[in-house]
């Protein structure tokens, strides 16, 4: 069963996590449903610092033995900061999805974009929609 | 999508289903790596009912073999299994197939399960056109295949098995009785690994999965899925049909040399001969990672700006704990460590030339 979604967040229909904080950041990763879907983890291909990606378009890629699965920018921004953690032991993101397995850290070009975005309650109720 | 007989003990086991060729089959229970590890280190067991097996009855069911296929069976004993090719006209490859040898004029052929009806259409063709004495017939429906692999196979068998497995030697099988059902035993797989392909009545392959898993539990059997099967034949150094070789794709330029027996007479013969005579242009090779990424099926090879091959298989190795590959190159780029960079989406990965098995167990 996957971890219950923390309330702190954001969530995409893409089945990432967004963080925002009051200095205009944003931390970013999948959720505890993905990792448990995409199961053993073994590479995460990193962007570098720096690289400017718009809402929607891949940021980073996630490989488990079998499959190859992007990861979308919730929202557009610059890459300032990435989990350089997950080069070495990629299985945290199975293991904490939600906290040592974030993937990217970004500045938001426009906070309007989380807008578009779910809560906890409404990425839970998308879960259960796709299950049934 | 087509079932095995095993398919609601899957759904039971909380497998993930996929499609593989038009079968639901189980790609993996918990995850790939543990049932891959568990199958290096303990013992492992897979519904492979979904493959295909044709008998070949009759005064010329070797004549009809000896032709169709690219290995000499003439010397093949009762109980010896082998690997064949089926090529068609051009020398492609059909099929990889093992050929078991039940008695005089009495064969078993095991086909992978996508091409199992054109390989039965093709071999009946050219019965047909040369009017052998034989008869084929397709029992894959009344077969269940269970493969149980690892080095605990033997000893979770053997539980069951009227015959004594010990003198069962790699590559042969025998008639037995296991768990009281008919059955034949061949020491073989697709793993790497020590362990046996079992084939009994469809009807009691459920039976048999059962005491199989809960008799070897104790000693660390697991269900396993296509998904370790998969890393696990990698690692092995065997290809795929329809990932690594299709119909285009020669015996020759594949690691698969050695069961064309060229002293005899068959089909695709004369291709093979022309083929030699003008040169390999290319060759399917080992690859090994050195870069950060992991190669997949279809990505482009290149060497110094040039495009040189494509990736036909790519994983990471869970026994190795780095990423491994096969794929075609230009027969020029074909030596161990000839340097290659794989192109692993945008960016150019170091990789190289290796040698094939990745793995090779220890005896």
């Amino acid at each position: 069963m996957a971890k219950p979604n923390p309330q702190d967040r954001y969530y995409s229909r893409d089945h990432e996590w967004l963080i925002y904080y009051s200095d205009g950041t944003a931390l970013i990763g999948i959720t505890d449903y993905a990792q448990e879907m995409l199961t053993d983890i073994v590479f995460v291909d990193l962007p570098e610092i720096g690289r400017r990606v718009v809402q929607h378009a891949t940021v980073a890629v996630v490989e488990s033995v079998k499959s190859v699965s992007d990861v979308f920018a919730p929202v557009s921004g610059e890459v300032i900061e990435v989990n350089s953690r997950l080069e070495e032991t990629p299985e945290l993101i199975n293991q904490d999805a939600f906290g040592e397995g974030w993937i990217v850290k970004m500045i938001v070009e426009d906070p309007e974009e989380l807008n578009m975005l779910l809560t906890a309650a409404d990425y839970e109720e998308m879960l259960n929609e796709e299950k049934e | 999508m087509k079932q095995t007989p095993l398919y609601e003990k899957h759904v039971g086991l909380n497998a993930k289903i996929i499609d593989f060729g038009g079968w639901a089959m189980p790609v993996q229970y918990t995850n790939v790596i543990d049932e891959h590890r568990t199958t290096r280190s303990a013992a492992g067991l897979f519904d492979i009912c979904h493959m295909g097996e044709i008998e070949v009855k009759g005064p010329q069911a070797l004549d009809l073999l000896q032709l169709v296929l690219t290995r000499d069976l003439a010397e093949q004993k009762s109980g010896q299994v082998k690997l064949s090719a089926l090529l068609n006209d051009a020398g492609g490859i059909i099929d990889d197939l093992t050929v078991y040898k039940m008695e005089e004029n009495s064969y078993l052929l095991v086909t992978n399960a996508v091409p199992k009806d054109r390989d039965l259409g093709w071999i009946k063709s050219i019965q047909e056109k040369r009017g052998f004495d034989c008869v084929l017939q397709d029992i894959t429906e009344q077969t269940g295949k269970l493969d149980l692999q690892g080095p605990r196979a033997e000893e979770i068998l053997q539980k069951f098995s009227a015959a004594d497995l010990k003198a069962l030697r790699f590559y042969h099988f025998c008639k037995t009785h296991v768990a009281g059902f008919e059955a034949i035993v061949s020491r073989s797989g697709y793993t790497g690994e020590d362990g046996f392909e079992i084939y009994v009545r469809s009807n009691v392959v459920g039976q048999l999965w059962d005491k199989l898993l809960s008799a070897g539990a104790a000693v660390g059997l697991k269900p396993c899925g296509l998904g370790a099967r998969d890393t696990l034949r990698l690692e092995a150094g065997m290809m795929l049909n329809g990932q690594d070789m299709d119909e285009t794709t020669s015996p020759l330029e594949v690691p698969y040399g050695w069961i064309v027996d060229e002293q005899k007479e068959f089909i695709g013969k004369a291709a093979l001969t022309a083929k030699k005579k003008s040169g390999l242009t290319k060759k399917l090779v080992g690859i090994e990672m050195i870069g950060r990424g992991i190669a997949r099926h279809g990505y482009k090879i290149f060497q110094n700006e040039r495009e040189v091959g494509v990736v036909t298989s790519g994983t990471f190795s869970p026994t190795l704990n780095k990423a491994i590959a096969m794929g075609f190159v230009d027969a020029a780029c074909s030596a161990p460590d000839t340097p290659l960079e794989i192109a692993v989406r945008e960016n150019r990965t170091a990789a190289k030339v290796v040698k094939l098995p990745f793995y090779k167990r220890l005896k």
